[in-house]
């Protein structure tokens, strides 16, 4: 049974994953770095331990000091959060070497869709439809890929991701030169020089689908969420249901996702995201993130279900406490990341000291975040700095109330990009649902 | 089923051949802690609550203890990392420091082990040590306060 939770991250989720165990009746310490000392969580939480500097690279970044953080403190499992070291094979496989439960797959499950060659041939074998492309390591095996890809395609890096280590080719003439130069940058940026091609999506949208694994082989979702709004490849604001999706193709993904986590004995929460073409009504698998994901919320406000409790009850053991028939979804939630950050000075991050912040409330309203009167918003991390999150019966009733949401909201001290969200809610084609990945970009040339 | 003496023995040679040194079972009633080492100084670490979390268990871990010098112009000793603190640089051998040991800068004062990786601490400043504050075989955070020296008069 676990009983002491130890907490390997900061900001919002951090506090978010205490609230459950606290629900829960399970301890929790709560690593934090110095700068965050002081934060929401660390007063939260039932212990903070300061594991190190500021920078991540020296505190939430090390996966000797979590373990030995947890093992010092009496914690029988971690809990990674998103990002930092939520999947590290290293941390997982270090917990699963000291005895210490890791709320998360196993290691060799973040190993085999951490590595983006080894993900697309699982979903293959999955019968999971993937973008046409593949591995090349010569020239002139790129150029016969290419001519059955066709133009335009993508280079991207092996180890990149998040949008970094891609490469746009229009004409095929320019392959050979644009792969040399995206093989090297994609040595020096990610350590590692391999590459492949891939089809180009001119008119995609990213919707991705919640999974639950017991690690047994069964697995369920819990719907999809259309995250098509993205700056840079950051997503800013996400829903679910996908807006206009064609009813056999919401099925075919959400089957697709069960198929591939369930291959894997897939065990906890993971997201299967997908990207799908509009122009040819097809949809292909794009990675798996093996970890609780910051839009996680809307899931929850339409399924009712905590996903960090289901976290932990199979952490635990206890494995699915849900039937894929108990998933009941219940009309449409949309989430909007609040950033502090400057729209006007090329979205620079905005850290300081928020003088004053108040948040909405309200029917089928949720606020996640680590912002209080005087919480200091530090240079060394992201800067998001919380989820306003909408449900309503439908999605033109979570739309309204998360307009109003947005308009009640108040942080003084720090930009935030809170005027630039209310302005894609209010665009008439975000209003009318199912833009692409594209449509930010396109607003922000108009 | 209840624990037989074979049964006891079997548990102690797991943990003999385990990484752990202490491990506390409950089975129907009958509660068993075991300690690896005895002797020599002892590395008494926060024993697990074995009662429900919902009773009210200990809080999880002691708090770095507060000084108690108010004596002004003390030098500050502080743990560079989080780890284990060890006054000792082997169980039964005298601390490397005691209250009236003199300290240079490369003086090392303790070690902090990070999952079996032993970091020696150097005092940093120049004095005599007047207290000590980290406790040996605990878990001792990022920054947490070690020492505290007097400056060299002068």
């Amino acid at each position: 049974m676990i009983r002491r939770i130890l907490i390997a991250n900061r900001g919002e989720i951090a506090v978010r994953i205490i609230r459950t165990a606290q629900a829960l009746g399970i301890e929790t310490v709560l690593a934090v770095s110095k700068a965050d000392r002081e934060s929401l969580g660390a007063r939260m939480a039932d212990r903070a331990l300061c594991i190190g500097p500021a920078r991540p690279s020296e505190s939430y970044l090390r996966v000797e000091t979590i373990v030995q953080a947890a093992l010092g403190a009496g914690c029988d499992a971690i809990h990674p959060g998103y990002g930092f070291l939520s999947e590290r094979a290293a941390l997982a496989q270090m917990c699963e070497d000291e005895g210490v439960i890791f709320i998360g797959p196993t290691a060799a499950q973040i190993e085999a869709v951490g590595d983006k060659l080894r993900a697309r041939a699982e979903a293959i074998a999955a019968d999971v439809p993937v973008v046409p492309g593949g591995p090349v390591e010569s020239p002139a095996e790129a150029q016969t890929l290419a001519a059955q890809i066709g133009a335009p395609l993508l280079i991207k890096a092996v180890g990149g991701g998040g949008g970094r280590g891609m490469k746009l080719v229009e004409r095929l003439e320019d392959l050979a030169a644009t792969m040399d130069m995206a093989s090297a940058e994609a040595g020096a940026a990610f350590g590692d020089a391999r590459v492949y091609l891939e089809r180009y999506v001119a008119q995609g949208r990213h919707v991705e689908v919640q999974v639950l694994g017991d690690g047994r082989g069964t697995v369920i979702h819990l719907g999809e969420r259309d995250c098509s709004v993205q700056r840079r490849y950051q997503k800013l604001v996400e829903e679910t249901p996908a807006p206009h999706l064609p009813e056999a193709i919401r099925a075919q993904m959400h089957e697709a996702a069960v198929r591939f986590a369930a291959r894997l004995d897939y065990r906890g929460a993971g997201t299967v995201e997908f990207l799908y073409d509009v122009a040819r009504n097809q949809f292909y698998f794009l990675e798996m993130n093996a970890r609780i994901q910051v839009e996680h919320p809307v899931t929850e406000m339409v399924t009712g279900v905590d996903l960090v409790a289901e976290q932990i009850a199979i952490a635990n053991g206890e494995g699915l406490r849900l039937k894929q028939a108990d998933v009941r979804i219940d009309g449409a939630a949309i989430e909007a990341r609040i950033n502090a950050e400057d729209p006007a000075r090329d979205f620079m991050p905005s850290p300081g000291t928020v003088a004053a912040a108040r948040w909405p409330e309200g029917d089928g309203i949720r606020v996640d975040t680590h912002i209080v009167d005087g919480a200091s918003i530090p240079p060394f991390y992201d800067s998001m700095i919380a989820k306003v999150i909408a449900h309503g019966p439908d999605r033109d009733a979570a739309l309204s109330r998360l307009k109003g949401a947005l308009g009640e909201t108040r942080i003084e001290g720090v930009s935030t990009n809170l005027a630039f969200q209310a302005d894609i809610l209010a665009d008439p084609d975000f209003a009318h649902g199912g833009v692409d990945t594209g449509f930010l970009a396109r607003r922000a040339e108009r | 089923m209840s624990l037989t003496a074979r049964d006891v023995e079997e548990i102690m040679k797991l943990l003999e051949a385990s990484t752990f040194d202490r491990l506390a079972l409950e089975v129907d009633g009958m509660k068993l802690e075991l300690e690896r080492g005895g002797g020599g100084t002892a590395r008494p670490r926060p024993a697990r609550s074995a009662a429900p979390a919902a009773a009210a268990s200990p809080p999880p871990a002691a708090a770095p203890k507060p000084r108690a010098s108010t004596e002004a112009g003390l030098l500050e000793v502080r743990s560079p990392l989080l780890g284990i603190f060890y006054r000792a640089p082997k169980p039964g051998e005298p601390p490397f420091v005691e209250v009236g040991s003199k300290v240079a800068p490369d003086t090392v004062i303790g070690i902090v082990e990070v999952m079996k990786l032993m970091n020696s601490v150097p005092a940093g400043v120049s004095g005599e040590v007047v207290e000590i504050l980290g406790r040996n075989g605990e878990l001792a955070e990022h920054d947490e306060l070690l020492l505290l020296v007097r400056p060299e008069a002068g």
